[in-house]
C-alpha cells in the first residue's frame, strides 16, 4: 500500500484517494488498540502534541487528546480565550511561542478559514486541522467515511444525502471533498439561504430542491446541526419551521433505502434537525461515529509523524 | 544491477522444516495444552498457519493461532521516513497464562521480536514466550535467541533473505539475495 | 530652466495629438510642441525616441496615510511611489488620522507635499465629520483649503437623507462628491467576493449586489437632485450596467475602476492570499469582462489605483483579520498598457482615462500638453520589461499581489511642473 507523504493534514481537498484509503485503513487497525484492556501503544512515545483550540469543542479536543495518549504521545491542551486572541497576541506570535516548546504536532481549531495554511508557513512541526471556519474538518470527514465503510463495506457508489446549513458547514465541505474522491454521490438539501453558490462544482454533488429528493433511496442520511444563534436571524424564520421542512423524522426516513444509516457530526439539537426517535433508532450510527473518531485521529497523528518524503 | 539469488529452501524443504518445528514444539511443551501460536505480520502469520496445520495432523488437536502487527511498537518510528501502513493485530483469545509461540520468517537483528514481545505483553501475561523462525541469519543486535529454527543461514550484512509465498499464502521458497 | 523632450510619440487627447514631436518646456510650463524644436544651449535634453510622451498621469484615488498612519506610507514615500509609476498628480483620500475634514489637515497635506513631496497632491476632504456618517463636514472650507472633492471613501454614507443633502450642498459649493458604494448590511462579515471560490475556501462572501444597490442609490439621488456624482472603484458587472444606463439617461455620473478589477479575479484569493484582499473585493470573470467592456465603451471614465498601503503586520495574518487593500501606484501603468496591447483600449483612450478625465472631473486644470499648461509630463517606455520586487518599490508598504511577477512598460521620466522628478 502507498505511503503517506504529507507533513500536514489541513484539508481533504489536498489529499488523494490513496491517502484517504491509507488513513482509513490505518484507523481500522487502530480500532483494535482501542478494544484492548491496555489501550495504549508506544508508537509516538516522546512526541509532543499541542491541542490549540481557539474555539471550544469538548468532543473533538477530547478525541484528539485520547488519540494522542493512546499512541503514548505527550498531549497538552491550550485554549486561548477568544478575547485575548483578538486583542492580544497574534496567531503568528502564539505559534512562535509554542514552537519554542518544540512540539511535533499542533492540532488546531480556529474560527478563520485557512488559518492552518498560515500557521504551516510559520512553524516547522506538523499541523492537523481540527476545524477551520467554514472551510474543512478533515478528521470528521474521515471518521464519517470510516463509519460508512463499516456499514456498507465500501464507499464507491453510495448515495449520501447531507441536509442542513451547507454554507456554514466545514463538515459538509470535508465530506464532499472526501466522498467525491472515494466515488460516492452527494445530494444536498437545505433552505436556499444555506446553500452556497457553486457548491455543485465542489465535487460529485447534486443540489436538491427539497429534502425528500435528497433522501430518496439514500444509503446515508447525514444531518447537520442547526442553531438559531448560529444561523442568525436572516436565514430562516425559526427552528420550528426549519424542522418541518428539513428535520429527519420516523416518517421521511422511510424514503431512504431500508438499510440506510443516519449520521450526525454532533452535537445534536434533538427535535430540530432530528427527532429523538431517529437519533436513538436502529438506523442511527451516531455513537459509532464518535467511537471511530478516536481511531481516525490516531491514524492522522501516526501518519503526519512519519514526516515528508522529498 | 541484477541481484544474484540462491535458493536456500524450496517448498518441500520449507514444509519439512515446519513439520520438524511442529514436532519440537509438541515435545517441549508436552502436547498442545495451553499452547498458542502468534504469527508476526505478514510472513510469520502464514508460517504459524503452516505449523498449526502440522500440529493438527500429528496431534489431532487444534492449536489456536493469532497474529500480531508490530508497526506501532517499532523503535525506529521517529525517523523521517513515511510511516508504514498499520496492519491488524488479531488475537481472538486470552494470552493469560498461555505458552505463546511467536512465529516469524527470518530472525535478523531481533528488533522485530522485541517489538512483538512488547505488543504481546499489552494483551496479557503469558506463562512464557517461545520463538520459532524459519531462518536465522545471525547479526543480532539484542539478546534474543530462537527456540525453534528451520535453518541457520550464515549471511553477510549486504545480503538479504526473503521468504516468498504464493497467492494462497503457501511458502514457495527461501532465497538469499546478494 | 528649460527642458526639451525630443523625438517621442506625443499622445495628447486634449488636442487630438498623436505624432512624433518635440516638447519644449520653460519655467514649469509647456512652451511649444512641434517638429525639430530647438532649445537654448543650457536646456536639458531628453531623448524620447521610441517612447510615449503624454500629459502627466493623474491618480484620483490614493491613500497616502499621512497624517497619522505614517507607518504604512507618508507623503514623501507615497509621492515617490507616484512618480516612479509615472504619476504627476495624486488625489489623496481623507481617511487619515485625523480625518481630512478641516482646513488644518488639508493645509498640512498641501504644504508637506509642496515642500517634501515629489508630485502634486490634491486632498479629498470628507463628506461627513470624522467619516462618522452623522453630519456634513464643512465642505466650503475644505474647498477653500484646496480639497478637490469630498468622499467618505472606505465606507458609504449609509443615511440616504444625509447623502442626498450632501450631494446638493456640494453641488452648491462646486465640489465633486465621490461615492464609496457599498451596502453594509449585505456585506455583513464578508471577506471576499461571493462565488464558487468563497464556497470552496469556506470564506464568507460579499455579494456583488452589495455594490450594485449602493451604486444605484447614489446615482438615483444624484439624478433626483440633478447633481453630479463620481462613483469610486467600480468592480461589478451590475454597477457598470447601472452607470451605463444612467449616462444614457443624461445623469451627470462619472466613475473609475482600478487595475486589479480588470486584471484579477477572486481566484487570486486561493491560498488565502491576503494581498488579494481588498474592498470592493476581486470579483468573478464575468465582472472582469464587464469592467473591460465599460472601459472600452467609455462607461468607465478613469483608471485610478485605490493605492492602499498596509504594513506587513496587517497583512501577514489570518485572512479574516487582514486589512483590505493593495498598493497600486507603481503597477498601474504596465497593467493599463496591457489593455492597449490586448486591444481593449487605444493608447489615446488609456491616456484619457489616466490623465485627461481625472483632471476634467475634479477640475485640476491638468491632463494636457497645450502651450501654457503646467508642464506635468510622463515619458513611457512601452516595451521595458521588469519584475515587481518588494525592495525596489518606492512605497513604504509592499502589499502587492504582483510581487515577483513580470511587468511590461514603465515610466522612464516623470516631469512635474518642468522638474524631472523621476528617471529610470
Amino acid at each position: 500500500m502507498a505511503e503517506f507523504k504529507h507533513k500536514h493534514i489541513i484539508a481533504l481537498r489536498d489529499l488523494s484517494k490513496e491517502d484517504i484509503e491509507l488513513l482509513i485503513s490505518t484507523a481500522e487497525s487502530m480500532r483494535e488498540v482501542n478494544s484492548r484492556d491496555i489501550k495504549k501503544v508506544p508508537t509516538l512515545r516522546g512526541k509532543t502534541i499541542i491541542n490549540l483550540f481557539y474555539e471550544s469543542s469538548t468532543r473533538t479536543r477530547t478525541s484528539f487528546e485520547i488519540a494522542g495518549k493512546r499512541l503514548s504521545a505527550d498531549t497538552v491542551n491550550i485554549a486561548p480565550s477568544n478575547s485575548s486572541a483578538t486583542k492580544g497576541e497574534t496567531l503568528s506570535d502564539t505559534a512562535l511561542n509554542l514552537l519554542a516548546m518544540k512540539p511535533d504536532i499542533i492540532v488546531m481549531r480556529h474560527a478563520v478559514s485557512g488559518s492552518h495554511y498560515f500557521l504551516a508557513e510559520k512553524v516547522n512541526c506538523s499541523i492537523i486541522n481540527a476545524g477551520d471556519g467554514a472551510h474543512e474538518h478533515p478528521s470528521q470527514g474521515l471518521l464519517d467515511m470510516l463509519t460508512m465503510k463499516d456499514r456498507f463495506g465500501r464507499l464507491d457508489g453510495l448515495k449520501v444525502a447531507i441536509v442542513g446549513d451547507i454554507t456554514h458547514s466545514r463538515v459538509a465541505r470535508s465530506d464532499i471533498q472526501g466522498l467525491t474522491k472515494m466515488g460516492s454521490s452527494i445530494y444536498l438539501a437545505g433552505p436556499p439561504t444555506m446553500m452556497p453558490p457553486g457548491v455543485e462544482r465542489l465535487g460529485n454533488v447534486t443540489v436538491c430542491s427539497n429534502m425528500k429528493e435528497a433522501i430518496q433511496d439514500a444509503d446515508v442520511v447525514m444531518m447537520l446541526r442547526i442553531q438559531q444563534e448560529r444561523q442568525g436571524k436572516t436565514l430562516m424564520p425559526n427552528t420550528r419551521e426549519y424542522s418541518r421542512y428539513f428535520g429527519l423524522n420516523p416518517e421521511n426516513i422511510k424514503l431512504a433505502k431500508p438499510n440506510a444509516m443516519v449520521m450526525h457530526p454532533g452535537p445534536i439539537n434533538r427535535g430540530v434537525e432530528m427527532s429523538s426517535h431517529v437519533v436513538d433508532g436502529d438506523q442511527s450510527w451516531i455513537l459509532k461515529q464518535v467511537e471511530n473518531g478516536v481511531a481516525v485521529r490516531m491514524s492522522m497523528l501516526y501518519h503526519v509523524c512519519g514526516g515528508e518524503l522529498e | 544491477m541484477s541481484t544474484e539469488q540462491t535458493v536456500i529452501l524450496d517448498s518441500a524443504g520449507v514444509k519439512r522444516a515446519l513439520t520438524r518445528i511442529a514436532h519440537e514444539i509438541l515435545e517441549r511443551n508436552k502436547g498442545v495444552s495451553g499452547v498458542v501460536l502468534i504469527g508476526i505480520r505478514s510472513g510469520g502469520v502464514f508460517l504459524a498457519d503452516g505449523i498449526a496445520q502440522q500440529i493438527g495432523i500429528i496431534e489431532g488437536d487444534a492449536v489456536p493461532v493469532g497474529s500480531v502487527d508490530i508497526t506501532l511498537y517499532r523503535d525506529d518510528i521517529s525517523g523521517q521516513l513515511p510511516h508504514q501502513p498499520v496492519g491488524k493485530t488479531d488475537i481472538p483469545f486470552s494470552l493469560e497464562g498461555k505458552k505463546v509461540v511467536l512465529v516469524d520468517d527470518v530472525l535478523f537483528t531481533g528488533r522485530t521480536i522485541r517489538a512483538a514481545m512488547d505488543a504481546l505483553m499489552d494483551y496479557g501475561r503469558p506463562r512464557c514466550i517461545q520463538l520459532a523462525v524459519l531462518i536465522d541469519r545471525g547479526h543480532r543486535e539484542l539478546p534474543i535467541r530462537a527456540d525453534y529454527v528451520g535453518r541457520n543461514v550464515p549471511t553477510s550484512l549486504k545480503e538479504n533473505v526473503r521468504v516468498t509465498f504464493d497467492s494462497n499464502n503457501q511458502p514457495i521458497e527461501v532465497v538469499l539475495e546478494k | 530652466m528649460s527642458l526639451l523632450i525630443k523625438g517621442g510619440r506625443v499622445i495628447d487627447p486634449s488636442q487630438n495629438l498623436d505624432d512624433a514631436l518635440d516638447v519644449l518646456v520653460e519655467n514649469g510650463v509647456v512652451i511649444e510642441i512641434g517638429k525639430s524644436l530647438a532649445a537654448s544651449s543650457e536646456a536639458k535634453i531628453i531623448d524620447a525616441s521610441g517612447k510615449y510622451v503624454v500629459p502627466g498621469l493623474i491618480d484620483m484615488h490614493v491613500h497616502l496615510r499621512d497624517p497619522g498612519l505614517e507607518y504604512k506610507e507618508d507623503i514623501v514615500s507615497g509621492t515617490r511611489a507616484a512618480v516612479s509609476g509615472g504619476f504627476t498628480s495624486v488625489c489623496c483620500m481623507p481617511n487619515t488620522k485625523p480625518t481630512i475634514d478641516n482646513k488644518a489637515v488639508a493645509s498640512y497635506i498641501i504644504n508637506k507635499a509642496k515642500t517634501e513631496g515629489s508630485c502634486n497632491v490634491f486632498p479629498v476632504g470628507s463628506i461627513t465629520y470624522g467619516l462618522n456618517g452623522d453630519r456634513m463636514a464643512e465642505m466650503g472650507e475644505l474647498k477653500e483649503s484646496g480639497c478637490v472633492a469630498v468622499s467618505d471613501d472606505g465606507k458609504p454614507v449609509t443615511n440616504s437623507e444625509l447623502m442626498r443633502r450632501s450631494l446638493q450642498y456640494a453641488a452648491g459649493i462646486g465640489i465633486m462628491v465621490i461615492s464609496h458604494a457599498e451596502e453594509l448590511e449585505l456585506v455583513g462579515e464578508g471577506v471576499m467576493n461571493e462565488g464558487f471560490t468563497s464556497t470552496e475556501l469556506g470564506l464568507k462572501g460579499i455579494p456583488a449586489v452589495a455594490e450594485d444597490i449602493a451604486t444605484s442609490r447614489d446615482i438615483m439621488l444624484a439624478e433626483y437632485n440633478g447633481n453630479p456624482i463620481h462613483i469610486a472603484h467600480v468592480s461589478t458587472k451590475g454597477s457598470v450596467r447601472i452607470i451605463r444606463e444612467a449616462k444614457a439617461r443624461g445623469v451627470r455620473v462619472t466613475c473609475e475602476t482600478a487595475p486589479h478589477y480588470f486584471t484579477l479575479t477572486d481566484d487570486a484569493v486561493r491560498g488565502y492570499n491576503t494581498n488579494a484582499k481588498m474592498n470592493p473585493p476581486l470579483r468573478g470573470s464575468d465582472d472582469v469582462s464587464a469592467i473591460k467592456e465599460g472601459l472600452r465603451d467609455g462607461t468607465i471614465d478613469c483608471i485610478a489605483t485605490d493605492h492602499a498601503p498596509h504594513h506587513i503586520d496587517e497583512k501577514d495574518v489570518e485572512f479574516n483579520v487582514a486589512m483590505n487593500g493593495i498598493i497600486g501606484l507603481e503597477t498601474s501603468l504596465p497593467l493599463s498598457l496591457k489593455l492597449v496591447e490586448d486591444g481593449i483600449l487605444t493608447l489615446n483612450q488609456m491616456v484619457e482615462k489616466m490623465s485627461c478625465k481625472p483632471s476634467e472631473i475634479l477640475a485640476l486644470n491638468r491632463g494636457t500638453l497645450k502651450a501654457g499648461a503646467a508642464a506635468d509630463i510622463t515619458v513611457i517606455d512601452p516595451s521595458l520589461e521588469w519584475i515587481v520586487e518588494a525592495d525596489k518599490l518606492a512605497s513604504k508598504s509592499k502589499n502587492s499581489p504582483w510581487l515577483g511577477q513580470k511587468m511590461k512598460g514603465a515610466a522612464v521620466a516623470t516631469i512635474v511642473a518642468g522638474n524631472l522628478k523621476f528617471v529610470r
